[in-house]
């Protein structure tokens, strides 16, 4: 196939790659290998990255469960109300995440607006892995909505108008017709949440607290560590790319096919 | 949208590219000197009005790695005498003295008393962590008296433990004395005794040949500098 792209377009192309690559790259070269596995497999370590996976394999988890009724409704709701809402529903996207943490603070924390509730019933949230995951979920969740939201679009309600012409009810063409259409629309939107989820940093600082094994993240290991030992920090940060890297890959394989 | 796109991408190269006033000096300095190294850099600035002095406040730690990332300063002033070591500075004098103190917020709901108090696991506490400063006397802290603090979250900055007490999050955390001093009416201190405490020296010193850096050194040890570093909280060596 002839390239339809003009040719000058590699050029500003090219250096945003090298833009992006080069400071991955740089962080590669000042590793020292020779230390590298016994930095990465410290108990302190071990233990962050445990942790990291768990809490953002559950903010994925919590995604999923309210945002794709949310994209749904966003993107096929005809109510005012609901296109008046979708800046607000989207605003973590473009909020500073320790803005967001204290945003949540003020929401669930123990002098917070639904902080004091949450104690009555006995459930502390306050220096919890609980609040990890409700901090990584507050910031992934836009990632999952905004993508499954385009998908929907995209796809349009065609086929779900020849279900109910059918005499398929709303649930059942959801269930058959619509959740089938945009599954790798929905995968692909759950490893951007994963992955934004495992880079939490402002809002879990700010909101959660840092202790080993309960809400000491990877990248709150990592800004500890640069305190200290910056060979550590480095190496823990290569840990983390590759993890992201990964899950990216195998997110991309999985959705092609 | 296209539109606001194109604004945006305008407004940010002409910020990019403006150009910076040079500032005459630049000091970096640990964060618990901010209080008062602003106090005293108005007065410098009062008394010559063409001095400026410029701050960067952070960690000592932080500091120091930004100056070996070839950051420029006149001035470094940290928390402890050991990140001075680890800038490589010879010529560094103690100006300041500072101790440890429980901070709690102002109605202090976890009804703290005293040290031993901390050990509580069902109070929620927070402490700086061992890799920072004000970690590092906190740990010399429970050496000193026994007191295994019952930790809930270990924080990277005084301002970080100073602002989980203040919300009200953290039942209890233990900072340097002069963070409590200039803190405000949200939260208050409750002294550790002088005998478990520890006392950690603030060295400064200049870098490079700049007067006006010279000058600065000078005013804060001078009597008048003195007099704000005691005001705000600060032991004198």
């Amino acid at each position: 196939m002839r390239d339809l792209l003009p040719r000058w377009i590699y050029l500003p192309a090219a250096v945003g790659a090298v833009f992006v690559a080069l400071p991955v790259l740089a962080m590669f070269s000042s590793v020292s290998w020779r230390t590298l596995p016994e930095l990465i497999t410290s108990e302190a370590s071990v233990s962050a990255l445990l942790l990291s996976l768990r809490t953002s394999a559950t903010a994925t988890l919590l995604c999923l469960l309210v945002g794709i009724p949310m994209a749904m409704v966003l993107a096929r709701s005809r109510s005012r109300l609901v296109t008046a809402l979708r800046p607000v529903v989207l605003l973590p996207l473009v909020l500073p995440p320790v803005v967001a943490g204290i945003a949540l603070l003020y929401t669930f924390g123990r002098r917070g607006l639904l902080g004091s509730t949450f104690e009555a019933f006995g459930v502390q949230i306050a220096f919890s892995t609980t609040a990890v995951v409700l901090a990584q979920t507050f910031v992934a969740l836009p990632f999952l909505v905004l993508s499954l939201e385009g998908a929907l679009r995209t796809s349009g309600v065609s086929y779900e108008a020849v279900a109910a012409s059918l005499g398929a009810s709303p649930t059942l063409t959801l269930r058959r017709v619509t959740l089938p259409t945009v599954a790798p629309a929905i995968a692909a939107g759950a490893v951007l949440a994963f992955a934004r989820a495992l880079g939490e940093f402002g809002a879990t600082i700010t909101f959660a607290g840092s202790l080993q094994g309960i809400t000491r993240t990877m990248p709150l290991e990592i800004y500890l560590q640069r305190e200290t030992d910056p060979d550590a920090a480095i190496a823990l940060s290569i840990v983390l790319v590759l993890v992201a890297v990964a899950v990216i890959g195998i997110a991309a394989r999985r959705v092609r096919t | 949208m296209r539109r606001a796109l194109a604004a945006a991408s305008l407004v940010a190269v002409l910020s990019g590219c403006s150009p910076q006033p040079s500032p005459d000096t630049t000091v970096f300095a640990a964060s618990s000197l901010k209080p008062a190294f602003e106090q005293l850099a108005a007065l410098l600035e009062q008394e010559d009005g063409t001095a400026e002095v410029a701050f960067n406040f952070a960690g000592s730690a932080d500091l120091v790695a930004q100056i070996q990332q070839g950051a420029r300063a006149d001035v470094l002033a940290t928390a402890d005498e050991s990140t001075m070591t680890a800038a490589g500075l010879p010529a560094t004098t103690i100006f300041a003295t500072n101790t440890m103190t429980i901070v709690v917020p102002a109605d202090n709901p976890g009804d703290v008393q005293t040290l031993s108090d901390l050990a509580d696991p069902d109070l929620l506490v927070v402490v700086c962590a061992p890799q920072v400063p004000c970690g590092a006397a906190t740990v010399r802290v429970e050496d000193a008296s026994g007191v295994d603090i019952a930790t809930d979250s270990e924080e990277g900055s005084v301002a970080d433990v100073l602002g989980k007490v203040r919300s009200g999050q953290a039942d209890a955390g233990v900072v340097y004395t002069s963070d409590v001093a200039t803190a405000g009416s949200d939260v208050r201190g409750i002294d550790i005794p002088q005998a478990v405490n520890t006392v950690n020296r603030y060295p400064i010193a200049v870098l490079g040949d700049d007067p006006l850096a010279r000058r600065f050194v000078d005013l804060v040890l001078s009597e008048q500098g003195r007099a704000v570093m005691r005001d705000a909280g600060f032991g004198l060596p």
